[in-house]
């Protein structure tokens, strides 16, 4: 058990997506003007991350894994070349049938996500969440952990600088820095908010 | 050469080196741009392999693109790119084993790099290969521009070095250079892109974003609430 909290904790603060592998950064950069649409996004990327990390880790241990066949009598066989491509093809599908699910049964939520669940397929936060986890070579219970804790961090990081985003509009910024200058030295300095938890060791 | 090189080509690999650039002003492809610029050999890496996979996908995409249904385009578009980029990735592996371990999953995720994806839906679904294939290579040679300028600064002052040819000597051993270890951090990538786009705005004022409020001068002489 603590194991999985010390994952958690890493995934959210010490590895945090976008502030320390700058993952999904064109949609944080574009999205966080405003804090209740960066929260939207937010639930949003970190119900697809609980979803596909483990999905992924399912298929990438059953399938594609080096002599991962061998439950069907085929060993020698190494498919995990293929990983990229059956990701993202996971990711691509898993957000249609969530989006068709949530326009079925939850029609609210899914006026209030609508926009941002076809942005969520080429956010690389997504596709990142699950290359580490096979380059990390998470079990499954690692694996569910980790997506509920990185989806969560990523949440966090772009709820706080939609915050911080919309204070700044009323500064008087140079005009070279107006919009997306200043963006990205607000980011930096979140960054190394974030940094100041990298020691931590539970 | 002067055949391929028409007005029309040279002007879509011109113009997003400093004009349209990807990252500073369309706001593309971020992602990676910054987690491999801390040293100048992964970041060179890393923009050759962008440049090949956008000049090919938007290549292969702008010639089926009159036979693609516009319901299916995305996941058409998408396994095209990951294609490439299997076979990216596997070369590297080949050929530079230890670059693409330090790479690690910042090459598959070139899958996402908006800039592919971009330049396909905005230029190859409308253009033919041959213009397509050079607004490839001009997208990704504005990416690869920004990648080298903020990997220079990075290894430089985070570790006096220059692909890892000793340019200022270090004060650990015996020189004058104490080496800056931000440089090295995360944050500095964010410090450094945002200087860029102050600089590309500074001199050229036509690329700056509208104000969405105005500081309103305070008039002299009036106003004297103390």
């Amino acid at each position: 058990m603590e194991a999985y909290i010390s994952l958690f904790v890493k995934a959210v603060f010490i590895e945090n997506l976008a502030l320390s592998f700058f993952l999904g950064m064109c949609t944080f950069l574009a999205v966080s003007k405003k804090i209740s649409t960066a929260m939207g996004l937010g639930v949003a990327v970190m119900v697809v991350q609980t979803i596909t990390v483990p999905a992924n880790n399912i298929i990438y241990h059953s399938l594609l894994k080096e002599d991962a066949l061998s439950w069907l009598g085929i060993t020698g066989v190494d498919l995990s070349f293929l990983s990229l491509l059956s990701c993202i093809g996971m990711i691509a599908a898993l957000v249609q049938i969530l989006e068709m699910i949530l326009d079925k049964f939850f029609p609210a939520l899914y006026n209030a996500l609508g926009v941002f669940l076809p942005l969520i397929t080429v956010n690389c936060a997504i596709l990142g969440g699950s290359l580490f986890m096979i380059e990390r070579d998470y079990s499954l219970g690692e694996s569910v952990t980790y997506g509920i804790g990185s989806g969560f961090g990523w949440a966090l990081a772009i709820t706080v600088m939609a915050g911080v985003r919309e204070k700044l509009k009323y500064s008087d910024i140079p005009g070279g820095l107006q919009g997306l200058g200043i963006t990205f030295l607000t980011a930096g300095l979140m960054s190394l908010g974030f940094m100041a938890f990298s020691g931590i060791q539970l | 050469m002067s055949a391929i090189l028409t007005s029309e080509t040279k002007k879509v690999l011109i113009k997003p080196l400093i004009n349209e650039n990807p990252i500073t002003l369309q706001v593309l492809g971020i992602c990676s741009a910054l987690a491999v610029t801390s040293q100048m050999s992964t970041s060179l890496i890393m923009a050759i392999a962008l440049t090949s996979v956008t000049a090919c996908s938007s290549a292969s995409i702008s010639l089926i693109r009159n036979h693609i249904p516009s319901s299916i385009r995305i996941i058409v578009q998408m396994t095209i790119i990951a294609s490439l980029v299997i076979v990216v990735d596997q070369i590297l592996k080949a050929v530079a084993y230890d670059i693409s371990k330090q790479l690690s999953v910042f090459v598959g995720l070139i899958i996402t790099n908006c800039i592919v994806m971009g330049r396909a839906e905005a230029y190859a679904m409308k253009n033919p290969p041959l213009e397509s294939f050079m607004d490839g290579i001009g997208n990704g040679l504005g990416y690869s521009l920004i990648l080298v300028i903020v990997a220079f600064f990075r290894e430089l002052f985070g570790s006096g070095k220059l692909l890892g040819i000793e340019i200022f000597e270090l004060t650990k051993d015996g020189g004058w250079y104490d080496p800056n270890g931000l440089m090295l951090l995360p944050p500095s990538a964010f410090f450094i892109i945002g200087m860029i786009i102050w600089v590309f705005r500074q001199v050229k004022p036509e690329q700056r974003e509208h104000v969405e409020f105005e500081i309103m001068p305070i008039a002299h002489g009036e106003g004297g609430h103390h």
